[in-house]
């Protein structure tokens, strides 16, 4: 996302007299005019460098317990302290960071997938087809997302892939509404019906013109998938039924951090909390510069 | 009628007055000028019609004299009505003349009204926004409004919500509103377009009464020359902002100086109508009236010997391209089953043009799309290059449509945005020439494109950059990029302007008389299809009232159906439009008179 969004800005974006300006280059404009979408789209960049590449600059272990170190405040030696078994602070958020945002992104964009494929087949097909399809999606929404995750990752203990896997089943009820709504307005597009006429297949119909069609409703429907994907892993890994150790996320960071509390460890618990908050806000910031930056060009 | 004294005190006055009006919009992208230097003038009981392509701020021009502009719109000069500038007025004094001194009709009367307000009560309050009267008294004024608008039983009328009433009588409605203060001046944006020709040929004789009983001034905005011949007593042509030529009627119609309005007058498709009022008035009037009413007491349907006028009229050899033989369409059960088409037959032979008019709901569309095998009829059996539709599935069926080009009326619907144009025009090589390379497509594209005149180079472009009639001969050229045997259009010019029209029909014709395909063109413009098609089948009510060879038909129909249909679309000759109009009413007169029992 970043790297389409970035350069555009550079040249030319901003002063186009001509009618001419893509719908494409419209919309990055709106977006990056919007200030919150794009301080968003800063802090989801700035920690996927920290995550990512942090570690290559402030190297530190991870796996071996250092029971002579626990729970030392800030220092020059370790700028966010250490927790209850001695990893650096600033290095776990990292580390874990890592996680949850791999997850969350993965959660996010299978969700997304399968809403997709599973509300353009249903308004695609309309009738009987589309009747069935959506009362799953119906009954789907009526259970809690937290409430199927809770009980499958009790059972399975599930690893990095088990865990994508488990939010992405979960999550992609929304997005296969928002989704078929598009399609039914779309499939009756003249140059849908023009492509049936002459004898097109319904794939060709949904593949090559339903489906980049609705994408700037997809992109939005993923940003704020992402977002939810995240939060749900930090629910999940606080009550202690994410990954498990040595490996951890920020929700799992959370939760020892707590453990805590009461002796004023704060640099246990504050960097993992504000890392959620900031992530999660910053997706939904993005999501919503998405969106308008989308719908003003969809109006015109 | 309240408006009398004013009237004549101020006869002389105009009541609207635009000096140097110029209108600037500040769009994301530029500032784009839309009207600049207009000056014109209506003196009450004249009507001035605006007219002008699509873009040439004629509607701008009606906006802003109602100080109805949005927010990103500069406006400067002097525009006043009644003596009180609009441009430098606050809102609050724009409140007080809005719906009183001057008031407006908007073009499509289904969005004008508020959906969730019985039409009675949105009269009375537009009555009790500028008078102190009572909910009462408003209420009655509202139901002698209705009736002088010609909404038949007013007092039911009166509570009745806009989606009970028809187009025709919502734009009533909307009209009743706007003359409800007795307006010295009526602003009428489009006021017919979203109408049929008949419902059109009655709002414009209800306008022009009003506006002759109370001596209001009328501002008529409209693309039609056929309404500003019907309607207008003088007539101002825009053309990219500027007024290029103003002047009487038959002055602007008839003797036009500006080399636009002349281009623009050529365009326009005329309908070659019977001289009824010259060669033979008495015999035709009694047809009228005699045969109406007795057409009517019987249903028509399909006429078998719609056949035989085709093999005459059309001379055409060979097994026809698409054939349909008793087709009925019903969509909904039971009670509230609605039968789109009932018992249609009709065929198109090899290399021949058939035209299916009607208006609005007559089926027309619905008959397209039965023959391009997009909707299966109920009833009845459908026949494309001589196979039955129904007896194919899957594989064969799309072969067969490998045969078919369709173009559609929307030109910005049309086509993909997210296409480039080559790809748009190569997606039926991609669905029935699989083995084509990639370079021949590509050639193949570009040829095309060539034949329906557009360059070579457009193959690279977005839809988006593109101009309406452009599009439309995008569209076109999908459609022949497989070489096919029929072509099907439905509307495909109604969207555009008539000088963009006439280019696209021509290129269609050109194109038939040199790849030879047969054409199925729906329409709801008789001068459309008068020019194009060599026969033609009049639709009304799901049903096909008469079909025959395009001259005989047009000129000498059969059912009073069609009479009727003919006499309502308005030439754009002032002179002979008054003829017409005058003849139309006497006929109506006499129909009523006769059948009213």
């Amino acid at each position: 996302m970043s790297a389409i969004l970035q350069p555009a800005e550079l040249p030319g974006a901003t002063d186009t007299p001509h009618e001419g300006a893509s719908g494409v280059r419209l919309a990055v404009r709106r977006f990056l005019r919007n200030r919150l979408a794009v301080a968003g789209l800063c802090v989801v960049a700035f920690f996927v460098l920290f995550c990512f590449v942090g570690p290559l600059v402030y190297s530190t272990d991870q796996t071996h317990t250092a029971l002579q170190q626990v729970n030392l405040s800030p220092s020059g030696n370790h700028w966010l302290g250490t927790d209850a078994v001695g990893h650096d602070e600033l290095g776990r958020l990292m580390y874990g960071g890592k996680v949850s945002l791999v997850v969350g992104l993965a959660a996010g964009v299978l969700a997304t997938v399968i809403g997709t494929l599973w509300g353009a087949t249903a308004g695609y097909a309309g009738g009987w087809i589309d009747a069935a399809m959506m009362r799953v999606v119906d009954a789907g929404i009526a259970i809690p997302a937290l409430f199927i995750l809770l009980v499958v990752s009790a059972i399975t203990t599930p690893g990095l892939a088990g865990m994508i896997l488990i939010l992405g089943l979960v999550s992609w009820l929304v997005p296969s509404r928002l989704i078929r709504a598009e399609t039914l307005s779309l499939k009756n597009r003249d140059y849908v019906l023009t492509l049936r006429a002459i004898g097109g297949t319904h794939a060709r119909a949904i593949l090559r013109h339903i489906l980049p069609n609705s994408v700037s409703t997809i992109i939005v429907a993923t940003t704020f998938q992402i977002a939810d994907a995240i939060l749900l892993v930090a629910y999940v890994s606080y009550l202690g039924l994410g990954v498990q150790p040595p490996s951890t996320d920020w929700g799992g960071m959370l939760a020892a951090g707590l453990n805590a509390a009461y002796s004023g460890y704060w640099w246990l618990i504050l960097p993992p909390g504000l890392a959620i908050i900031l992530v999660v806000w910053a997706f939904n910031a993005i999501g919503d510069g998405l969106r308008d930056a989308f719908d003003v060009r969809g109006r015109g | 009628m309240t408006a009398q004294p004013d009237g004549t005190a101020t006869a002389a006055e105009p009541i609207l007055e635009l000096d140097d009006l110029g209108v600037v919009f500040t769009t994301e992208s530029a500032r784009v000028p839309a009207v600049r230097g207009v000056s014109l003038r209506v003196r009450p009981g004249e009507t001035l019609a605006l007219v002008g392509e699509s873009g040439s701020g004629k509607s701008t021009v009606a906006l802003a004299a109602m100080g109805l502009l949005s927010g990103n719109a500069r406006v400067t000069g002097r525009a006043a009505v009644a003596g009180t500038d609009i441009v430098g007025a606050d809102e609050a004094g724009l409140a007080r003349l809005r719906g009183r001194t001057v008031s407006m009709v908007f073009q499509e009367p289904a969005t004008a009204l508020d959906p969730l307000t019985r039409v009675g009560g949105q009269i009375s309050e537009v009555i009790r926004n500028h008078h102190d009267v009572t909910a009462q008294d408003a209420a009655a004024r509202a139901v002698d409004l209705l009736r002088r608008v010609g909404i038949p039983e007013p007092e039911r009328r009166a509570s009745a919500y806009p989606f009970e009433l028809s187009g025709g009588q919502r734009q009533r409605v909307v009209i009743a509103m706007a003359i409800a203060n007795d307006p010295a001046l009526l602003i009428a944006d489009e006021p017919t377009t979203a109408l049929d020709v008949t419902v059109q040929a009655e709002i414009l004789d209800l306008l022009r009464r009003l506006a002759a009983e109370t001596g209001t001034g009328v501002l008529l905005v409209t693309h039609n020359m056929g309404v500003v011949a019907d309607f207008a007593d003088r007539v101002a042509v825009m053309y990219q902002g500027r007024i290029v030529e103003s002047g009487t009627v038959e002055d602007v119609l008839l003797h036009p100086t500006h080399d636009y309005t002349r281009r623009l007058l050529a365009a326009v498709p005329r309908l070659t109508v019977a001289p009824t009022g010259e060669r033979r008035p008495a015999g035709e009037a009694r047809t009228v009236t005699g045969r109406g009413p007795q057409d009517e007491g019987e249903p028509v349907g399909a006429r078998p010997d719609g056949e035989s006028d085709s093999t005459s009229g059309g001379g055409a050899a060979g097994e026809p391209v698409v054939e349909l033989r008793d087709v009925s369409v019903v969509y909904g059960r039971g009670k509230r089953a609605v039968r789109a088409l009932d018992g249609v037959s009709f065929v198109v032979r090899p290399g021949e043009t058939l035209g299916l008019v009607g208006e609005s709901g007559s089926g027309k569309s619905t008959a397209a799309r039965v023959a391009l095998g997009l909707i299966g009829p109920n009833a009845g059996t459908v026949s494309l290059f001589g196979t039955d539709l129904a007896r194919t599935r899957g594989r064969a069926r799309r072969a067969l449509r490998a045969g078919i080009g369709v173009v559609l009326q929307d030109p910005v619907a049309s086509l993909d945005a997210r296409m480039t144009v080559g790809s748009c025009v190569a997606e039926p090589l991609l669905v029935h020439r699989r083995e084509m390379s990639a370079r021949d497509r590509r050639s193949r594209v570009e040829d095309v494109l060539e034949q329906v005149r557009l360059p070579r180079a457009l193959a690279r472009r977005a839809p988006g950059e593109l101009s309406g009639g452009q599009r439309q001969r995008v569209s076109l050229a999908r459609a022949l990029v497989l070489e096919p045997r029929l072509l099907v259009a439905d509307e495909p010019t109604s969207a555009l302007d008539v000088s963009v029209q006439e280019a696209v029909l021509e290129v269609i014709t050109e194109l038939q008389d040199d790849l030879g395909f047969a054409c199925l063109i729906v329409s709801h413009d008789l001068a459309v299809v008068q020019h194009f098609a060599r026969r033609v089948a009049v639709m009304r009510a799901g049903r096909i009232e008469e079909q025959g060879p395009t001259g005989e038909t047009l000129l000498h129909p059969e059912t009073d159906y069609t009479r009727r249909l003919l006499a309502a679309a308005p030439v754009p000759d002032p002179v002979v439009q008054r003829a017409r109009r005058t003849e139309r009413l006497a006929a109506l007169a006499a129909g009523r008179t006769e059948g009213g029992a």
